[in-house]
């Protein structure tokens, strides 16, 4: 998955199905020595049958969370592994935002959960842009490169739905319902975007995106102080990283475009972004 | 069985080689580097080893990918560095006006004083140590000044209270580092209780200890650090004293998952290399360990230092301090469950021999810690936590430091 490799054990036949559905595009590495990320997921204990069954996420053969219920199997593995990659990762700068590209210029959309950067990031990758993440904007430290980290997008309760109309091509797997965050199902990602995984991208724009229901769309520079401010705050590791993360931030905010985008219709904001990020890059 | 043996043979080998000579490291094979990461991590000694390869100039040499985790490692212990040094510097701003010289303890001691177990070290709280008689004026002079207390369960509260060497942890509310604070270092209900007075009678200002460029990892930018070392309050313990704390570390505070520590013994063998390039030190060993009581940890400590790190001790010591060996069936048993308990296992294949170790150990350093009443009622307490299904209080912010 992007920069990581990922070593998955599930010992539970029903995740094993939708796995084989949604990583379909993915890279299988035969032989991988060494591995980033060894996780697993499955029965506590395989002999016992439970009334209500439940699994286990282990990462290093640990378990860092309670177990939960079996019929949440999917979101379990993708957010412990999500937790795995952001308690890990530390040798790059991890901001929270979804990640998009293209011709080599990547648009970030720093955002608080709620205010729609799934939703958004779905649509434009299903609209020519090349996904880069839906969660993290991972750093590089040495250059300040984007490195891809395409993983399955989690859309929650009524964005399944607007994805379902918006591009009926998308690939989603099923609901899960009553989980932490409401209704989740996972989108796979374009299969272009993961056989390009690879290939890093340059910050070209900061999109500071908020969904608000019937609202106009607006599509204003953003202040650079402020963005500086969103960007850090948001971010996984800043403090981790101390100096270097200044000035990673303080870089991308000098040298990207930064705006405040608020909207209500996916059709619009997708519009309004084409023409933003062709209209400054000729 | 056999692959079980095996596995946990060549994480023994591969850890022991990464600490005992880093210099190999570079030609190591990728599938050993991972197994290394992850028993590394597990142990909390990865940037440790960062730390010993950087300053061999051999860290351009490992596989990229491993070179990643051991930046990230480095990367978490200079940002701990730098919350913990802001902590003390803070304790000693809300302390003003209290007539009070902490000691540091483990971790923050090492960096503040710039020794060499300190290189890599990762460690999550703030240990400190003031005279029982002055820890409530400390407590709630901290308390008055921003520091809270994390809400405990009436069980618990009393477990410190009473039984315990330290009291509920206190924590900044604008900051998430946690204090210790301790007026001793074993629990008062523990068999051996060295006196709290011989240590703070002995202890050193920490300002004559630090050195000035720091073997600590990334000192944070700036002379801020000195000038935070060079405060005439803070103290650390005497050289032998803090070997000595740090053995009782090891062989006193178990954990039934982990077992021992080998991060502790590392301290320990760093702490006698150091101290012993000074020649009075190594004569006044094993006389403070008796007048202390604390002959028994000082023993097994070299023995298993000297055993398995391949720590130096002149013979006359180890001969002095052989006095205080158990009786050679104990010491049969403990040179098996020490090196099972301290060594980690491959993770993908754990041992049930190792599990049952690390137990016997766990209960034996409680054993030692509370007389056998309490130990069972208190014993009994945990066990019914868990047939309520009490879950085991985790913060996830916390749990990272733990990785």
């Amino acid at each position: 998955m992007g920069p990581f490799a990922v070593r998955l054990r599930v010992p539970f036949a029903p995740l094993v199905d939708s796995l084989q559905l949604l990583y379909a595009d993915y890279p299988v590495l035969e032989d991988e020595a060494l591995v980033d990320l060894h996780v697993g997921l499955g029965p506590p204990n395989p002999l016992r049958r439970r009334v209500k069954p439940i699994v286990r996420f282990t990462i290093d053969a640990r378990a860092p969370f309670p177990d939960s219920p079996a019929a949440h199997a999917l979101p379990t593995l993708e957010w412990g592994i999500n937790w795995g990659i952001a308690t890990r990762a530390n040798h790059l700068l991890m901001l929270h935002c979804a990640a998009i590209e293209r011709d080599g210029q990547a648009v970030l959309f720093p955002a608080w959960p709620g205010h729609g950067k799934s939703t958004l990031c779905t649509a434009l990758v299903h609209s020519g842009w090349r996904l880069l993440s839906d969660e993290f904007g991972l750093v590089r430290p040495e250059d300040g490169a984007i490195l891809p980290i395409p993983r399955l997008i989690p859309l929650k309760n009524e964005s399944i739905e607007v994805i379902r109309s918006f591009a009926p091509e998308a690939y989603i797997g099923p609901s899960f319902y009553g989980t932490r965050k409401g209704t989740v199902a996972h989108v796979r990602p374009p299969a272009e975007s993961v056989e390009r995984q690879g290939e890093v991208a340059r910050p070209g724009w900061l999109v500071f995106p908020r969904w608000v229901k019937d609202a106009p769309l607006t599509l204003e520079p953003m202040p650079k102080a402020q963005s500086f401010l969103m960007v850090a705050t948001n971010a996984f590791n800043y403090p981790v990283l101390g100096e270097t993360a200044f000035r990673l931030v303080g870089d991308m905010v000098r040298t990207c475009e930064c705006f405040s985008l608020t909207y209500s219709d996916l059709d619009e904001a997708v519009t309004a972004l084409d023409r933003l990020t062709r209209g400054a890059h000729g | 069985m056999g692959e079980a043996s095996e596995q946990a043979a060549r994480a023994r080998r591969l850890l022991l080689g990464a600490l005992t000579a880093p210099g190999e490291l570079p030609g190591l094979p990728l599938a050993d580097w991972d197994l290394l990461l992850r028993v590394a991590r597990r142990t909390r000694l990865l940037g440790r080893i960062e730390a010993d390869l950087a300053a061999a100039g051999l860290l351009g040499a490992v596989p990229e990918r491993a070179g990643h985790h051991l930046r990230a490692a480095r990367n978490v212990v200079a940002h701990r560095h730098t919350l913990t040094t802001w902590e003390i510097d803070r304790i000693l701003w809300g302390l003003e006006g209290v007539d009070v010289r902490p000691i540091l303890l483990k971790g923050i001691a090492y960096a503040m004083a710039g020794l060499p177990p300190a290189r890599g070290r990762l460690f999550a709280d703030v240990d400190l140590m003031v005279p029982e008689a002055r820890i409530e004026e400390v407590e709630k002079t901290l308390l008055g000044r921003g520091w809270f207390r994390k809400a405990l369960d009436p069980y618990d509260e009393r477990y410190y209270r009473v039984w315990s060497h330290e009291i509920p942890p206190l924590r900044h509310r604008e900051r998430e580092t946690e204090i210790d604070i301790h007026h001793t270092i074993l629990p008062r209900t523990s068999r051996l209780k060295p006196d709290p007075a011989l240590l703070f009678a002995a202890a050193r200002p920490l300002a004559a200890l630090a050195a000035p460029s720091g073997a600590g990892p990334a000192q944070p930018q700036g002379a801020e650090p000195r000038t935070l070392s060079a405060d005439p309050r803070l103290q650390v313990l005497a050289p032998a004293d803090m070997v000595l704390h740090s053995l009782v570390h090891l062989f006193l505070e178990g954990d039934p998952q982990d077992g021992l520590r080998m991060r502790d013994l590392v301290d320990a063998h760093d702490l006698l290399r150091h101290f012993g390039a000074e020649p009075e030190f190594w004569g006044s060993l094993v006389p403070r360990a008796r007048e202390l009581g604390l002959t028994r940890p000082l023993y097994y400590g070299l023995r298993y230092a000297r055993r398995i790190l391949g720590t130096e001790v002149p013979h006359a010591v180890r001969a002095a301090a052989k006095k205080a060996a158990p009786p050679p069936p104990v010491r049969a048993l403990m040179d098996r469950l020490v090196p099972l308990a301290l060594f980690p296992e491959h993770p993908d294949f754990p041992r049930r021999r190792a599990a049952r170790a690390r137990l016997l150990v766990y209960v034996r350093s409680h054993w030692l810690r509370m007389p056998p009443l309490l130990l069972a009622r208190h014993l009994g307490y945990k066990a019914w936590l868990r047939v309520r299904r009490v879950p085991r209080k985790t913060e996830l912010t916390r749990l990272e430091l733990k990785q």
